[in-house]
């Protein structure tokens, strides 16, 4: 294999790494910052249990998108050298901010809320694991803008001498709508997983009737959060296709396996055949819902594969690009991945309502063997969801690394050889298979173990910073 | 050719600056994190060095993936041209990071001897080969790298088209570079060691202060031959040798201060030492960013590898307001764990929440003097 496609199977891989933790991240902090906050408000030491246990799950994951992320800073330039020559002027300043603002409060703050337990007054504290929580939203925040401007470019000049993208509108670039409704869709669909992965640990105690007390809210809490996410999940989706019809129509085209232009087009639900050719049998269609999805109106034309890729080749602004002139992205992976993101997700939405009927007004049944194994696996629903998503994003994208303005093969880093990253594409790869096994292992144990019997309520003790002879509340 | 503007300045100023910030603080976490295999006779050992970095090691990691970014954003050629030249190196640093990173939130999760244990060797290693890689690293960029224009898949011509052509690992193993992470490895973990003297009590600081006293004279001698050796490559000699005499200075007296047991001062004089050193490196290097060991009309300079005054702006701007916030929280975090720690404050490892837990290997640990 060439070094551009064993480049292009790392980001890939490690990207899709990095975003299984993330999302968990993203939504499980807020979960445990809203246990934190109903302790301290109420007093009532289930919430604090609730805290402390899904605290610790939540550390476990966060160890991990941390060291993959580690990764995600260094690719560019290690991969994709003339990719970060051309758009460093751009895509490097969310970068940099990203760091700024938000690595350095969500790690700050955090080593703060592990360990300050007994070292801060309880408000204090609580605003600790708040600050935490808002530098990881700032984090997702920061390289979605940085992404929206790789699939809508803007707020840039072209220098003449050089060849490379300048930077000309910082607001532009940070709050075009494609990177705002990104940034919505992608923190939804993380409070869909985190959701459903608090309200299925949930239910697991509550059907082996063990500390039922104390998890009975995280499975109301985790539902119902499930439940509205699902829903914004779908509008903000909505909205996110209806900007990608407009900037990325080969996209649009390929998710829907649409060849030819067509008004009026249905929404293909099921089609098999071969994709990638010019046939493909649709199963089961929608009428005119695919006009209606695209631009709000039924009757309304959508463009098609073969008559964008025409358009684009004969663009001589598009073939004087280097990297071939073929602009349809991998149909049957656009195709599926856009399928597989929604259905996928709306399973967990469709469970939660499930999960509400059932537990409804202090109901506890014990049986139901079905609702049980379902339960045990349904958050991979959303989790592969979210990969979908992002293969379907990425891939729908290509030729384009950035679109309209340079292509993937491009941008590969030119001095490094294929020998060099089949090297470190298998060494990631090993690493982050074995590190996630241990991962998911020392979650599932400390799952089982259940939440704290016993918390100390009063850890704070002014003076304990001084005390050199009183036993640390918590240590490594 | 042009010469370097003001913001062009600023920016090799801030990432020199955020380069020292990283060195000076993820600098005594990997010192300790090597220290694990030598100072951390016992378990309770261990835990108490891994808890006096447990807090801030994260926090301070930031700082090299805000210098890594910042690089991005202010000299994207210089970023290009470096990650994607010194690849392998890179990609070791990368995999040893991942595992420190790892191995502090994971070292505690089971009750196993072995599972400690391997996580131990993922701390060592993982704090070794990055002391030890950084130090290389930036003797290859000071001493100059294989640099020359190549094809660019992208048809970039002048410095966009500057690449590594150097082998892939050997290149970057020569004897100044090498010499230079032998300093950073001997340097750091002096800097982990006193900041184990001002961090702990009792036996721990003890075993400290007794590497600290040792290995700060052997890093004297290796530090000063790296950075008399480095003025061959600085661009201003008259600047930059005088740094390094105070450096030389400033590291004697952390030495004696050692000695004397004032730990405060040793750890301040340490830190500064560093600062000094990497501050000279920079200043030698200025306007380059990354010499060609080729032909100087291939070097990667302020000029020619950088982003444009707009972005330069925008970026100084969110610099100035963020930096100083940055500072005072995470100031504010070695305050709030200001506590000297010791062997008896250890709690029993909480493997399980359970009170009536049966813990295999480790009983709860009998109360030491100290």
């Amino acid at each position: 294999m060439e070094a551009l496609d064993l480049a292009r199977w790392q980001f890939a891989v490690t990207t899709v790494y990095h975003f299984l933790f993330v999302p968990l991240t993203l939504g499980t902090v807020w979960f445990v910052a809203g246990f934190q906050t109903a302790w301290v408000r109420t007093g009532d030491v289930r919430y604090l249990k609730l805290t402390k246990f899904f605290g610790k799950l939540f550390l476990i994951n966060f160890a991990m998108g941390v060291v993959t992320g580690i990764v995600q800073e260094f690719q560019f330039g290690m991969n994709w050298a003339d990719y970060s020559r051309f758009v460093g002027d751009v895509f490097g300043a969310p970068l940099a901010m990203e760091g700024l603002l938000a690595f350095f409060l969500e790690s700050t703050f955090l080593g703060l809320w592990i360990f300050g337990w007994d070292r801060l007054p309880a408000r204090l504290h609580l605003g600790t694991i708040y600050a935490a929580a808002f530098g990881t939203m700032f984090s997702a925040y920061f390289i979605l803008a940085a992404n929206a401007w790789m699939q809508h470019p803007v707020g840039f000049d072209l220098d003449p001498t050089t060849g490379r993208a300048v930077l000309t509108d910082i607001g532009a670039v940070l709050f075009q709508n494609t990177a705002v409704i990104a940034f919505l869709h992608t923190m939804a669909a993380s409070f869909l997983v985190s959701g459903t992965a608090v309200a299925a640990v949930g239910v697991a105690f509550l059907m082996k009737e063990r500390q039922v007390e104390i998890f009975r809210p995280a499975v109301m809490a985790g539902a119902v959060v499930t439940l509205v996410a699902g829903a914004l999940v779908a509008v903000t989706g909505d909205m996110d296709a209806k900007i990608m019809v407009q900037q990325q129509p080969m996209k649009m085209a390929a998710a829907e396996g649409l060849y030819q232009t067509t008004a009026d087009a249905p929404f293909s639900v099921l089609s098999i055949g071969d994709l990638s050719g010019t046939q493909a049998t649709r199963v089961i269609e929608i009428p005119g819902l695919l006009s209606w999805l695209s631009t709000g109106s039924f009757g309304s034309q959508v463009q098609g594969i073969d008559n964008l890729q025409a358009q684009y080749a004969a663009d001589p602004q598009y073939s004087a690009l280097p990297g071939g002139d073929d602009y349809i992205p991998y149909v049957p992976v656009a195709y599926w991945g856009f399928r597989l993101m929604i259905g996928l997700g709306m399973i967990a939405a469709a469970w939660a309502i499930w999960t509400l009927w059932r537990y409804r007004r202090g109901r506890n049944p014990l049986s139901g063997r079905v609702f049980r194994v379902i339960s045990y696996v349904i958050v991979l629903g959303p989790l592969m969801a979210m990969s979908a998503g992002w293969i379907f994003t990425e891939m729908g994208r290509q030729p384009w690394i950035v679109f309209g303005q340079q292509k993937t093969a491009a941008a590969v880093s030119s001095s490094v050889s294929s020998g060099e990253v089949l090297v470190s594409l298998i060494g990631f790869t090993l690493v982050y298979a074995a590190l996630a096994v241990v991962e998911v292992a020392l979650l599932l144990r400390y799952i089982k173990q259940g939440a704290p019997e016993q918390v100390s309520t009063e850890p704070y003790d002014r003076n304990s910073s001084a005390d050199t002879d009183k036993q640390l509340e918590f240590a490594y | 050719m042009e010469s370097a503007t003001l913001l062009h300045t600023i920016w090799f100023a801030l990432i020199a600056i955020l380069w020292i910030g990283y060195f000076v603080l993820d600098g005594f976490d990997l010192g300790v994190g090597t220290l694990i295999r030598f100072i951390g006779t016992d378990d309770l050992r261990r835990r108490v060095m891994i808890n006096t970095i447990g807090p801030v090691w994260d926090g301070n990691e930031v700082w090299l993936l805000v210098a890594g970014g910042a690089t991005f954003a202010a000299f994207p050629l210089w970023y290009a041209t470096m990650f994607s030249g010194y690849y392998l190196a890179l990609f070791v640093l990368l995999l040893a990071l991942i595992l420190r990173g790892v191995a502090f939130e994971y070292r505690g999760k089971k009750d196993s001897a072995r599972w400690r244990s391997n996580w131990d060797w993922a701390i060592f290693t993982g704090s070794v080969l990055p002391a030890v890689l950084f130090g290389v690293a930036f003797g290859n960029i000071v001493s100059g790298s294989q640099i020359q224009p190549t094809e660019s898949g992208s048809g970039f011509v002048g410095a966009g088209a500057l690449n590594y052509t150097g082998t892939p690992l050997l290149s970057l193993l020569g004897p100044f570079p090498l010499l230079l992470g032998a300093m950073t490895l001997l340097v750091f973990t002096t800097h982990g060691a006193i900041f184990l003297m001002l961090k702990t009590s009792g036996e721990v600081r003890q075993a400290a202060r007794r590497v600290a006293q040792r290995l700060g004279l052997v890093a004297a001698m290796v530090s000063v031959a790296a950075l008399l050796w480095a003025q061959a490559f600085s661009g201003r000699v008259a600047v930059t040798l005088p740094i390094v005499l105070v450096a030389a200075t400033t590291w004697v007296i952390s030495w004696l201060m050692v000695v004397r047991g004032r730990d405060g001062w040793a750890f301040t004089l340490s830190s500064v030492t560093i600062a000094l050193s990497v501050a000279a490196l920079f200043i030698g290097l200025f306007p380059r960013v990354m010499p060609s060991s080729i032909d100087t009309a291939y070097d990667l300079t302020v000029m020619n590898a950088s982003s444009s005054p707009y972005t330069l702006t925008v970026m100084t701007v969110v610099a100035v307001v963020m930096t100083p916030i940055v500072l005072a929280y995470q100031g504010w975090t070695y305050w709030v764990f200001r506590k000297r720690l010791s062997t008896s404050i250890i709690p029993a490892p909480s493997v399980t929440g359970r009170a009536d837990d049966r813990f295999a290997g480790s009983a709860e640990p009998a109360p030491r003097s100290g």
